[in-house]
């Protein structure tokens, strides 16, 4: 709603969306959105609606991902599916990234820094609540800290948001239980509801910033009636209801009450440390560094890329890892996400999207394992890590 | 003043030659190689050789006969530096599963003059019997990887080979995962990455070519693909393959026999 009371929100149809992807591209932006590959519903650059998951849902469990169909009636809806193996940090924290080069000259060796630049803009179609959030928390560790990330800030402060509020709950969703979803309330451009029925496919569109507004005002369509608006929020609520599962309300105490429960042992027993987890968790930031040297010695480069706090060479200090054990590194993980994050940045590091339950290929659910650390048992014996 | 440059040699033993093969298949990085080594001894690319004694030697194959544990003894005193190549060199390749049987009757069921063969009952890694200074894996080894020990070794650093999961590489390249999404067995999650994830890129299960992952848990992968419907047996099988001698591989295999 607008001061004057007049209601910018219009709805659109699938050639509005069109419109905008058009729109978009000639206003300079590289546009990521949701397309299949291999399976799974993943973030690629796309051209075009039809590059977009009509008519597909996915149906997720922990360690169990698969693609079925969707209709109503005769509509195949576009946004049916929640999140998947990819989060939007593989487009502003990639998981590989030259840092610097260096040279040896006559005159000694010369440093010349990577440009973050080179890049266009991204206009990221299809983010939704609970992404944001992730965004958000790795905005605070990555962009807002004493020492910010470059290239991270600025491949985020060039991105256009389109989100989406979900307009159904996954099997491994938990983003109303931590305060991030799935209603999008912050941080977009421009908030797509789509609302299928029989008769049609529509989407109702309200702008979150400036830039939004210019790109709804010209799109084709109508405004959105109250109804429509009222009808939007209503099926947004029905998500948050339906959430394939929750996370306990205290979790951060729980765990750090927790430290020494024998539980961390069991839950290692089935924990691969593959570092799935972290790989797909929208919020983890960890990365190593690498020197990549010219075979004659001349030159070097220095590259970054995605690490795990699961891998035992990750916490290697002089003479070994610190966390040398499955049991210390997932107490680490957890306990980083769910308690210690806030101390250090002040908010949780999860957003509950559920992607560490559906793609650990043994299927551990952190908030069966907070429940489970939430039990009385007789604390075990630390184990250094 | 002139360097002179680090004597290379190469050497084969029981195995296929895929290694040696990679190595060739550097092709132009090979030319940029052979300008800042010697190429003494690397019979598979020419038969001009070079007595040691060598800077760096690369050994491909497992020891399998009496005659290897010689040969490698006498190359390891020549060699100043000794890097093994490949599953049979670091793990004792496919051959070893002559080592869960008895040999004669395996002897038998190849040869048909079985005391025509002087041949150890085992095949083992190269480290098992000489000190060895860095092992690179797979089967067979990757270039890059193979151009990367290489190119420490010129400039005097440790080679960037990691250790963790062959899951890492996946999902740093974007690979939906196979076991997650289609429910196919996968030995991703216990093997160590490197091979640039061949198999689940084309939509099939890791085979394990690159051995165990560090502090590998085998058994809880084994429980999830008797989940994924394998059989006692089938599990028992993927273990063994190209790396079925590597101790984590081994284990797991011979706690479902």
């Amino acid at each position: 709603m607008q001061a004057d009371g007049s209601n910018p929100a219009r709805v659109i149809f699938k050639e509005g969306l069109q419109v905008l992807l058009d729109r978009l591209k000639a206003a300079g932006y590289q546009v990521i959105g949701p397309t299949v590959r291999e399976g799974a519903i993943v973030y690629r650059p796309i051209d075009t609606v039809a590059a977009l998951p009509a008519g597909i849902v996915d149906e997720q469990a922990p360690g169990r991902y698969r693609l079925g169909e969707i209709r109503v009636g005769e509509q195949r809806p576009l946004f049916a599916h929640v999140v998947g193996p990819d989060s939007w940090k593989r487009w502003l924290h990639p998981p590989q990234q030259l840092m610097w080069r260096a040279e040896r000259k006559k005159r000694g060796i010369v440093f010349v820094s990577a440009s973050a630049g080179g890049q266009p803009p991204r206009a990221l179609l299809g983010v939704r609540a609970c992404e944001i959030a992730a965004m958000r928390i790795q905005d605070r560790v990555l962009a807002e800290g004493e020492w910010p990330d470059a290239g991270y800030r600025e491949r985020r402060k060039g991105v256009f948001i389109v989100a989406v509020n979900c307009g159904r709950a996954g099997g491994s969703c938990f983003c109303a239980s931590m305060g991030m979803g799935p209603e999008v309330t912050e941080g977009f451009d421009l908030a797509l509801t789509e609302q299928v029925d029989a008769e049609s496919h529509r989407f109702v569109v309200t702008a979150g910033s400036p830039s939004g507004q210019r790109f709804l005002d010209v799109l084709p369509g109508q405004p959105a009636s109250e109804e429509a608006l009222r009808r939007a929020r209503e099926q947004t609520a029905k998500t948050a209801a339906h959430m394939g599962r929750e996370m306990p309300a205290d979790a951060g105490s729980v765990l750090r009450a927790s430290l020494d429960h024998p539980h961390w042992e069991a839950v290692a027993g089935r924990c691969l440390h593959c570092g799935n987890c972290t790989m797909v968790c929208p919020t983890c930031f960890c990365t190593s560094m690498e020197e990549r040297t010219a075979l004659d010695g001349k030159g070097t480069e220095r590259w970054r890329q995605w690490d795990s706090c699961f891998n035992a060479s990750f916490s290697y200090l002089h003479g070994g890892p610190i966390r040398n054990s499955g049991a210390a590194r997932y107490r680490q993980w957890l306990t980083h996400k769910l308690a210690h994050w806030e101390a250090q940045f002040g908010t949780a590091g999860c957003s509950g999207c559920g992607r560490c339950v559906t793609w650990c290929p043994v299927g551990i659910d952190i908030t069966e394992e907070v429940r489970a650390l939430g039990t009385p048992q007789e604390t075990m014996r630390h184990d250094g890590g | 003043m002139a360097r002179k440059r680090p004597r290379l040699a190469v050497w084969k033993f029981s195995s296929c030659d895929g290694c040696q093969l990679s190595l060739l298949d550097c092709e132009d990085d090979l030319l940029a190689i052979a300008e800042r080594v010697e190429i003494a001894q690397f019979l598979e690319a020419s038969r001009a050789t070079a007595p040691g004694p060598y800077d760096l030697s690369l050994v491909e194959g497992s020891i399998s006969t009496p005659e290897e544990i010689e040969r490698i003894k006498a190359i390891r005193m020549q060699s100043r530096h000794l890097i093994t190549l490949g599953a049979c060199a670091t793990a004792g390749g496919i051959q070893a599963l002559r080592n869960l049987r008895e040999f004669d009757q395996v002897l038998a069921s190849v040869y048909a003059h079985p005391d025509y063969i002087d041949a150890l009952a085992t095949a083992t890694p190269v480290s098992d019997h000489v000190e060895v200074d860095f092992e690179l894996r797979g089967c067979p080894v990757n270039k890059g990887q193979l151009l990367e020990v290489l190119n420490a070794f010129l400039n005097g650093r440790p080679p960037n080979v990691s250790t963790y999961s062959q899951c890492i590489e996946c999902k740093r390249s974007g690979t939906v995962c196979v076991m997650v999404a289609k429910g196919q067995p996968c030995l991703g999650p216990v093997t160590q990455a490197g091979c640039g994830n061949v198999c689940p890129a084309c939509g099939r299960g890791c085979y394990g070519c690159f051995g165990p992952a560090e502090q590998a848990n085998t058994g809880a992968l084994s429980d999830q693909l008797a989940a994924l419907g394998m059989t006692e047996r089938a599990v028992r099988q993927y273990y063994r393959l190209f790396n079925n001698n590597a101790p984590a591989f081994r284990e797991e295999s011979k706690r479902h026999e």
